[in-house]
């Protein structure tokens, strides 16, 4: 038990690099298909409603092997410079996650965005301040805000999806836990050690939320 | 298209029975789910301290943890459990659990962590006027649940649990790691059997999609069935 500490804590980095990736373009892919969702073109409309529900209404494993295997098969991709990023399993899962987590936070913040009163968009107008404006310092802001605890929810999940990515053969804390289990046979004491650090994860990451919400409450 | 051939040549009757798998492990885990749920609401809302605890550390640390590490816990952890209880009553035979009970399992006690919360919030948001006059009427605490918080209860978590259905289905893509033939490990043979990868990867995103789809349907008609009177 104490003997695989050190390796799973090295094989953490690894999962917290994929995650700290994966949310960074997943928000901004999000905040592109948020913005795509609130457009009144109906195919753009469309398009991004497509793309949330694809990627929602499918399992995350089944998004990741069509990335790692699926795309290789396609001969003309091996020939341009794609290839070098998707013979990578590490590049493929972060593709994967981002689209995937891209997805949920899309819907989350066209939520916050529909949320907004539209009293405060009046207001920016009546004061003569340029809608490019009232949208990137008011309608964002509020919206950020008003997404916090969802999108918490949404970064607990996606850490808990890293963990596919022991399946394209990564060794994140997932598969090195895998690994140890396979090879000493001590499922429980493994589990312990390993689910100890995702929960303390967890931890950490609910408590931010908590205090980002509290930071930056309305009612002061 | 003719990879897809039902019959010897090609994988349209496996993938269709894949399918079947996929819906039964996700009926039984839903099951298993609302079994678990069942015990830990009452001891997530129970007055004792140690109650609460006991429920608390279930949602929390199975709602912590990722998926695939629970199920690698049962499956590689499973059998050997199992094995210690026997070696108690004097059996020594190596067991091998059968892949179906251990994915229903892994993936219903997960199940039963979301259903757990979702039911919780559900009894907490009844108004507690409702208690109070069934108290006063003399109803009893058996009559009191049946009759007056269930029907209240089940309109407001019938929208998560449709939450959790979705999530409980998508995590029986899962189980293929541990060699049950469902959706995704169907797709897995057939795509390295056949070299096409991208087609059955493809069909599986696709049968996932029509599951998902039609349970929402479904879904929707039980709410509006449920939501009558308000």
């Amino acid at each position: 038990m104490v003997s695989s500490f050190p390796k799973l804590l090295g094989a953490t980095v690894i999962t917290l690099k994929l995650l700290s990736a994966s949310l960074f373009f997943g928000l901004i892919v999000g905040l592109l298909f948020a913005i795509l969702r609130l457009n009144k073109n109906i195919f753009i409309n469309k398009f991004a409603y497509g793309y949330s529900y694809l990627f929602r209404g499918t399992p995350l494993l089944v998004q990741i092997f069509i990335i790692y295997f699926g795309l290789g098969q396609i001969e003309y991709l091996r020939s341009t410079f794609l290839w070098v990023i998707l013979k990578e399993p590490y590049w493929c899962a972060i593709i994967a996650f981002t689209l995937n987590t891209g997805a949920y936070t899309s819907e989350i913040l066209r939520s916050a965005f529909q949320t907004i009163k539209p009293g405060i968009i009046e207001a920016g107008q009546s004061l003569g301040i340029p809608n490019k404006i009232i949208f990137y310092k008011i309608q964002i802001p509020i919206a950020i805000r008003q997404s916090l605890p969802a999108y918490g929810n949404e970064i607990i999940l996606m850490m808990k999806g890293t963990s596919l990515a022991s399946t394209v053969t990564l060794m994140d804390l997932t598969g090195v836990a895998k690994y140890i289990i396979s090879t000493t046979f001590k499922p429980i004491e493994v589990f312990i050690v390993a689910g100890g650090i995702y929960l303390f994860m967890t931890f950490i990451i609910h408590n931010f939320i908590k205090y980002l919400e509290k930071k930056y409450s309305f009612s002061q | 298209m003719e990879l897809l051939a039902f019959g010897k040549t090609g994988w349209g009757d496996e993938l269709f029975y894949a399918t079947l798998m996929t819906i039964a492990v996700s009926v039984t885990a839903m099951l298993i789910g609302f079994f678990f749920a069942l015990i830990f609401t009452p001891l997530k809302l129970s007055k004792f301290k140690s109650f609460n605890l006991i429920g608390n550390f279930y949602t929390t640390v199975i709602r912590g943890v990722p998926e695939l590490l629970v199920i690698y816990l049962f499956f590689f952890g499973g059998s050997g459990a199992i094995m210690y209880v026997a070696s108690i009553f004097g059996y020594f035979e190596y067991i091998e659990i059968n892949a179906f009970i251990t994915g229903s399992l892994a993936i219903g006690i997960i199940s039963g962590a979301y259903s757990t919360e979702v039911f919780r919030g559900a009894i907490q948001s009844i108004d507690k006027g409702q208690f109070e006059a069934a108290k006063v009427l003399g109803i009893n605490k058996f009559t009191q649940f049946y009759k007056i918080i269930l029907p209240q209860m089940l309109r407001l978590a019938i929208p998560n649990l449709s939450n959790v259905w979705q999530i409980t289905l998508k995590d029986t893509s899962l189980i293929s790691v541990t060699g049950l033939v469902e959706i995704m490990r169907q797709s897995y043979i057939a795509a390295g059997s056949t070299r096409d990868p991208l087609l059955f990867y493809s069909i599986a995103a696709v049968l996932y999609l029509m599951l998902t789809y039609l349970s929402m349907k479904i879904i929707n008609r039980l709410e509006t069935k449920y939501s009558k009177g308000y």
